[in-house]
């Protein structure tokens, strides 16, 4: 029964490396052939950003002040309220509450490199460390860096006043991003939301932190369920995805299309031991049961990769017996808005009515009209998120 | 007190509180150096200041972890207000919070630390590019680095400690992340999703390359000669922020379910009020809208008129600009008060601990309603004419207040206005 206080998505801002904007990722899962660059970080592969009309969401003046990390988000946030016909409305942007899933802006890699080569030959280390920083870190990169600097731009670029929220912590944060959206919606605590975040992966210190994690995957492209036989591994993946996501009654009341039903957003945690976040998982699952018909329902995952994690998931998903998609294996892993844009992939697939066709060896095909999605989202370390999104 | 508000939504109190800050570990500690007016401010001594403009913080250098880094500092300092909240609300079991955790936390990124070590460990001899530093993390054992610059593993670890319940939500609204995270919990008794909240914000982030930024960006102060008297919100003559460190917790509660359980009422939080602003990344708007519809979105929620608040604790940095755009919208939103409602800092004292600045000076609101004390604003010695406050200048007073509002505006446009309601 439709609730005046169902929350449902108006618009999609969508950006990866498989284009820009629910049409062309559609054609693409539809076609799929991966998007890798193996070249920028020698020994190294990700999924790199198409390449974007920036000055479409962002005028060059506001671009200098960003680095990617800000621009891909700031330009996804552009095209979701764009989608929902909320872009330049003041009254409706003066009212609408932003929750932003996000990690830090880029460095300055080469002051940093100036800095590890002379430091250890200088006199006094510590010194050399201060007179360097003062002299070589652009002021305004600082603002690039901030996390809650990619809401500050989204507001001072897009006109989003009404509050603005940055949530941290890898994928949680967009998980639990969506759920503190949805929570508020259906119990009055606002009508009109943004909600989502960006990720470059084309950045040394990024690598770099999931290297000494050694959970990257270096081996020529393999898709996440496939590459597990060979032990597993992220790719990371560029991407931007914001959602408008609003009441049911707000949206009618001002004429706007709702592409899907966010009905359910559930998240947890766990500290990983044996079949624990299994556990959480069948909790979540548990509490959606009966709430759609298995025959028209599938699971778009959001595993990353990583090898134990994603086998546990695997498994559960595998005695669940759900059609599934991982969209890691078509745009990468992008931890903070990951689980956004799973949800973005999976309003696409109800409102065709469709799923896209497999993308590795172990998923299957499905015919039947698609209804249900239900969007995992198990951290590659920590978190464990279930959302199931339907027809609106 | 009725269990519900005006709205009919649950009633959120506090029942536990926790503090550290540079003033010194434990509320009653901080209360009674704040209210004696002393400062915490220090030149510091955790790394060499050579060559910096600003050479003094309100660092905390009395609690020790192992490999400083600000996470790990951070964590520990959650922990300690933790432990004091929790043991203050009694509530829950050991490694047994009944709620969620809401925590504002400062940004993660790896350290100068750490990136050097990698760099010695890659080997690499005339220059070392960030191609060197994949190749050791490539090598060796670098799990522990990788963990500890996770954004989301403080809140992971103070979650499996505590044993909070649900998915622990760290924040970031720069210096208004305390205040959101206030809110977040509030918003989630209020949905009727959880009884009890815990929420904490946590801040130990001096090192040179944090301290050299808000220095590039001319917000902190110069005055190191006296470091003490550096900080001087609402003082003609004041120059910037000072950087410090500090944590605060608060055990948050339905009415109902703490009266239920006996519990004490430190006291209410009676309304939140949020709003940004799209005018500049570091400024605020000229014209005061965002931090004046904060206020009265915050005054709103709470149900209550200007004419009902009696004490405001300012967010009051000490930054030529922050101060006189508080005034502008304190002016707008109280009117003809505007001069004559105490408003306070605490900054004056603990410099700005940043993202847990909302939280400890909501602890200190708290406070100062139940004590019937105002704390002073220090350093007050040459009055600025265009931000004409009654500051409570210098000497602690005492006054009975029923209601009080605690301000946070944060770079990026982001912030948060708490209204505090004293218990019965």
């Amino acid at each position: 029964m439709p609730h005046d206080r169902d929350a449902v998505i108006t618009g999609i801002g969508l950006i990866s490396c498989l284009g820009e904007g629910v049409d062309a990722h559609w054609a693409a899962l539809h076609d799929f052939a991966p998007v890798i660059d193996d070249t920028a970080f020698p020994g190294y592969r990700l999924h790199p950003m198409a390449e974007l009309a920036l000055d479409k969401h962002i005028s060059k003046r506001e671009q200098r002040q960003m680095e990617p990390w800000q621009r891909f988000g700031t330009y996804a946030a552009g095209a979701a309220l764009e989608a929902a016909g909320v872009k330049g409305n003041t009254e409706l942007l003066s009212q609408m509450h932003m929750i932003v899933a996000a990690g830090g802006g880029e460095r300055d890699y080469d002051a940093d490199a100036a800095i590890m080569s002379g430091l250890p030959k200088a006199a006094d280390p510590d010194a050399y460390l201060n007179e360097h920083l003062l002299s070589d870190l652009r002021p305004t990169l600082f603002l690039a860096q901030l996390s809650n600097l990619l809401a500050g731009n989204i507001s001072l670029v897009h006109g989003v006043v009404g509050s603005s929220r940055t949530f941290m912590g890898e994928e949680a944060s967009g998980a639990d991003a969506i759920r503190i959206a949805c929570a508020r919606i259906g119990a009055g605590q606002g009508d009109l939301f943004l909600v989502g975040g960006s990720y470059n992966a084309q950045r040394p210190d990024g690598l770099l932190q999931y290297e000494m994690g050694r959970l990257l995957w270096k081996q020529p492209f393999a898709g996440i369920w496939d590459r597990q036989a060979a032990g597993g591994g992220i790719l990371l993946g560029s991407l931007g995805c914001f959602l408008v996501v609003e009441s049911r009654s707000h949206a009618t009341a001002r004429g706007a299309t709702a592409l899907a039903r966010i009905a359910s957003v559930a998240s947890d945690r766990c500290r990983r031991g044996p079949n624990e976040a299994t556990a959480n998982a069948r909790k979540q699952l548990a509490a959606l049961d009966g709430t759609y018909e298995a025959a028209s329902a599938a699971v778009i995952s959001g595993a990353s990769g990583a090898h134990a994690a994603t086998t546990e998931e695997h498994a559960l998903l595998t005695e669940i017996g759900l059609p599934v998609r991982a969209g890691a294996t078509a745009f990468g892993h992008s931890l903070e808005p990951a689980f956004i844009a799973n949800i973005a992939l999976a309003a696409m697939a109800v409102s065709h009515g469709t799923l896209f066709p497999p993308l590795d060896s172990a998923e299957k095909p499905m015919d039947a009209p698609l209804r249900d999605a239900l969007v995992t989202g198990w951290g590659h370390w920590r978190g464990e998120a279930l959302a199931h999104v339907t027809t609106p | 007190m009725q269990d519900t508000d005006h709205l009919g939504r649950p009633v959120v109190v506090v029942t536990g509180t926790g503090l550290v800050t540079s003033l010194g570990q434990g509320k009653d500690a901080n209360w009674a150096a704040l209210t004696a007016g002393k400062s915490g401010i220090h030149r510091i001594t955790r790394f060499p200041v050579t060559g910096m403009k600003t050479t003094m913080a309100g660092t905390i250098d009395f609690i020790p972890v192992p490999e400083l880094s600000a996470p790990a500092l951070s964590e520990r300092l959650a922990e300690l207000v933790i432990e004091e909240a929790v043991a203050e609300a009694s509530i829950g079991a050991p490694g047994d919070f009944p709620g969620p955790l809401f925590l504002a936390l400062p940004p993660v990124e790896m350290e100068w630390t750490q990136r050097l070590a990698l760099a010695a460990e890659s080997g690499a001899n005339e220059t070392v590019v960030y191609n060197d530093l994949l190749r050791a993390a490539g090598t060796g054992d670098h799990r522990r680095y990788y963990e500890r610059f996770l954004f989301g593993s403080v809140g992971e670890n103070l979650a499996a400690r505590f044993g909070t319940k649900g998915s622990p939500i760290a924040t970031s609204t720069a210096c208004a992340s305390g205040g959101t995270a206030i809110q977040l919990g509030v918003e989630a008794i209020r949905r009727g999703e959880t009884e009890t909240a815990l929420v904490v914000g946590t801040d130990a982030s001096v090192n040179p390359e944090s301290l050299i930024r808000f220095s590039l960006l001319s917000a902190l102060s110069t005055r190191n000669d006296v470091p003490e008297k550096a900080s001087r919100p609402f003082s003609k003559d004041r120059d910037g922020f000072i950087m410090s460190e500090g944590a605060g917790a608060l055990v948050l509660e339905s009415l109902a379910h703490a009266r239920a359980r006996g519990a004490t009422i430190v006291g209410v939080v009676e309304g939140c009020g949020e709003a940004a602003d799209g005018f500049h990344r570091t400024r605020s708007s000229p014209d005061g809208k965002p931090i004046i519809a904060c206020m009265r979105n915050a005054l709103a929620d709470a149900g209550l008129s200007p004419d009902q608040i009696g004490y405001i604790n300012a967010h009051g940095t000490s930054t030529p600009e922050n101060d006189k755009m508080e005034w502008t919208g304190v002016s707008a939103v109280f009117g003809e008060r505007a001069s004559s409602i105490p408003i306070s800092s605490n900054k004056s004292m603990i410099g700005h601990t940043l993202t847990a600045a909302g939280a400890i000076e909501a602890i200190f609101t708290l406070l100062t309603l139940r004590h019937g004390l105002l704390p002073p604003t220090i350093n007050y010695d040459t009055p600025d004419p265009a931000v004409p406050v009654d500051c409570v200048p210098n000497v602690a007073r005492p006054a009975k207040v029923a209601h009080a509002i605690s301000n946070s505006f944060g770079f990026g446009g982001q912030n948060v206005c708490l209204v505090i309601g004293a218990a019965e």
